[in-house]
């Protein structure tokens, strides 16, 4: 029976620099598929509070169907989907079989999925915004993307702050579906070092530990973090 | 030639469909019972029992679910594999089986998931509520069956459809340790047929519909239990406006 350290530690049987990689694998999916998640969530939400009708309806199916569908599902929908698509437009193009970049696919696919939770969020955020501010902006002669960039997006982003963290929490949580697929991210390590070692429990149980790292850490930070930029704001 | 595959594995993605409704219906309900004990544990007076509860929601809620399926299959599967006397008991069939690992998860992430919404929800109930029913001889049990429960459950519904729609949702995480629910039937129907997404676009729809359906229950779970009348009539009122509204447009 090896002991613990022999098989997590950073010797030579060790599977710790291997797991700290597949920690730092997780933790460019999230950030990347949350930036990704949130431009898309952004554009969503403008569209469904004042696009032209036949785009606020699309916005809205997507929102619908991401929410309807398990996560699993379409992720590995948008994953053979995607690729094959892909590989078809490289091979039309005549470049012949591209190898897809694993972790952009999964920033990709996880953002669009992540994408759908954000433009709710924002809508709610933006629609939170008292209509005086922005007719003030108006006033000024302020349109367009100036205009949200200078007013509406300072006003929301407190609003959203709460949903955010938490749905970044979520994303964590979710990257590891992505291990499915076959992307080397934690779960995916943990799953070959345990396989190659047998220690299945040992194994899943440090995962689990590395991610509860991850999720608590994030939420001291999202704590602060709301804390300051409640400051100067008025409790109601 | 299209829907040549569909009537080819049709018994299969109905057993497929089967399965994921009786993995939905099981956790939920143990799930649910789990979520009470959780959420009065959190409000025990009992200072460890209130940690205990707190510490099992805050692990629960900060690890992935395919985390806590892999540790309970692989994990906890192997262990109970290396004791002879388990391996040739009466219950090996059943301990071989992935559906009951996925139904431990499922059941351990609804109490954590379900029971935080739970202690919100009886929390909401009116203090005097509770007092009124004290005053009239109900010792804290019978409080609790007949005043609070009822009355936190009723506030709760809206959120625990929402909440059932999330565990139908991960059900679809049974496919990933070989039980064939839903998505493990498209799965086997995609390595036999060679189509790359078609059978999964089959299954996401069903997966809507099914969402549709949990909402449409419980919509009429609610409008099925009764409400107080002042609660009722603005909103009655409202809905007539708003169709006076549409209707002239």
């Amino acid at each position: 029976m090896q002991s613990y350290l022999d098989l997590v530690g950073f010797g030579a049987q060790g599977w710790g620099p291997a797991l700290l990689r597949g920690l730092l694998v997780t933790l460019q999916i999230s950030f990347g598929a949350f930036l990704v998640g949130m431009l898309i969530g952004l554009g969503a939400a403008s569209a469904k509070l004042n696009g032209p009708r036949p785009l606020a309806a699309a916005a809205r199916g997507y929102t619908t169907l991401c929410r309807a569908v398990p996560e699993l599902l379409l992720i590995l929908l948008l994953y053979y989907v995607g690729s094959m698509g892909l590989n078809q437009l490289f091979a039309w193009l005549g470049y012949g079989d591209v190898k897809l970049n694993g972790t952009m696919v999964a920033i990709a696919v996880l953002g669009l999925v992540q994408g759908a939770y954000a433009s709710e969020i924002f809508r709610g955020a933006i629609q939170a915004i008292p209509y005086g501010q922005i007719e003030a902006a108006r006033a000024y002669g302020m349109h367009g993307f100036g205009l949200f960039r200078r007013v509406t997006l300072p006003i929301m982003a407190p609003n959203a702050l709460a949903g955010m963290a938490n749905l970044w929490v979520n994303l964590i949580k979710d990257s590891a579906l992505i291990s499915v697929v076959g992307t080397n991210e934690l779960l995916y390590t943990a799953k070959q070092a345990a396989g190659s070692t047998r220690h299945y429990l040992t194994f899943y149980l440090t995962a689990a530990a590395l991610y509860y790292l991850l999720t608590v850490l994030s939420n001291l930070f999202s704590g602060w973090l709301e804390r300051r930029f409640r400051r100067w704001i008025p409790a109601v | 030639m299209s829907d040549h595959w569909i009537f080819a594995y049709a018994s299969l993605l109905l057993r497929g469909l089967g399965t994921t409704l009786s993995l939905l219906l099981v956790s939920a309900v143990l799930g649910f019972a789990l979520a009470l004990l959780v959420a009065l544990a959190r409000m025990s007076r009992n200072l460890f029992v209130a940690k205990a509860s707190l510490a099992f929601t805050s692990v629960i809620r900060g690890t992935p679910l395919l985390v806590q399926i892999y540790t309970c299959y692989y994990g906890l599967g192997s262990l109970f594999a290396t004791y002879p006397p388990i391996r040739s008991s009466f219950l090996w069939p059943y301990l071989r089986d992935g559906y009951w690992y996925i139904v431990l998860a499922l059941v351990l992430s609804v109490g954590a998931y379900v029971g935080e919404v739970v202690r919100g929800g009886l929390k909401a109930v009116p203090r005097g509520e509770l007092e009124a029913a004290a005053a009239f001889g109900m010792h804290r049990r019978l409080v609790l069956y007949r005043v609070w429960l009822p009355r936190a459950i009723r506030l709760l519904l809206p959120t625990l459809a929402g909440e059932t729609v999330l565990l139908l949702k991960s059900t679809a995480l049974a496919s990933t340790i070989a039980v064939v629910d839903l998505l493990g039937a498209a799965n086997v129907v995609r390595a036999q047929t060679f189509q790359v997404y078609q059978p999964l676009l089959l299954v996401a729809a069903i997966y809507v519909c099914l969402t549709f359906i949990i909402e449409g229950c419980f919509n009429l779970l609610e409008r099925a239990t009764p409400v107080r009348r002042e609660s009722v009539a603005p909103r009655s009122r409202a809905g007539w406006v708003f169709w006076r509204r549409k209707a002239k447009v």
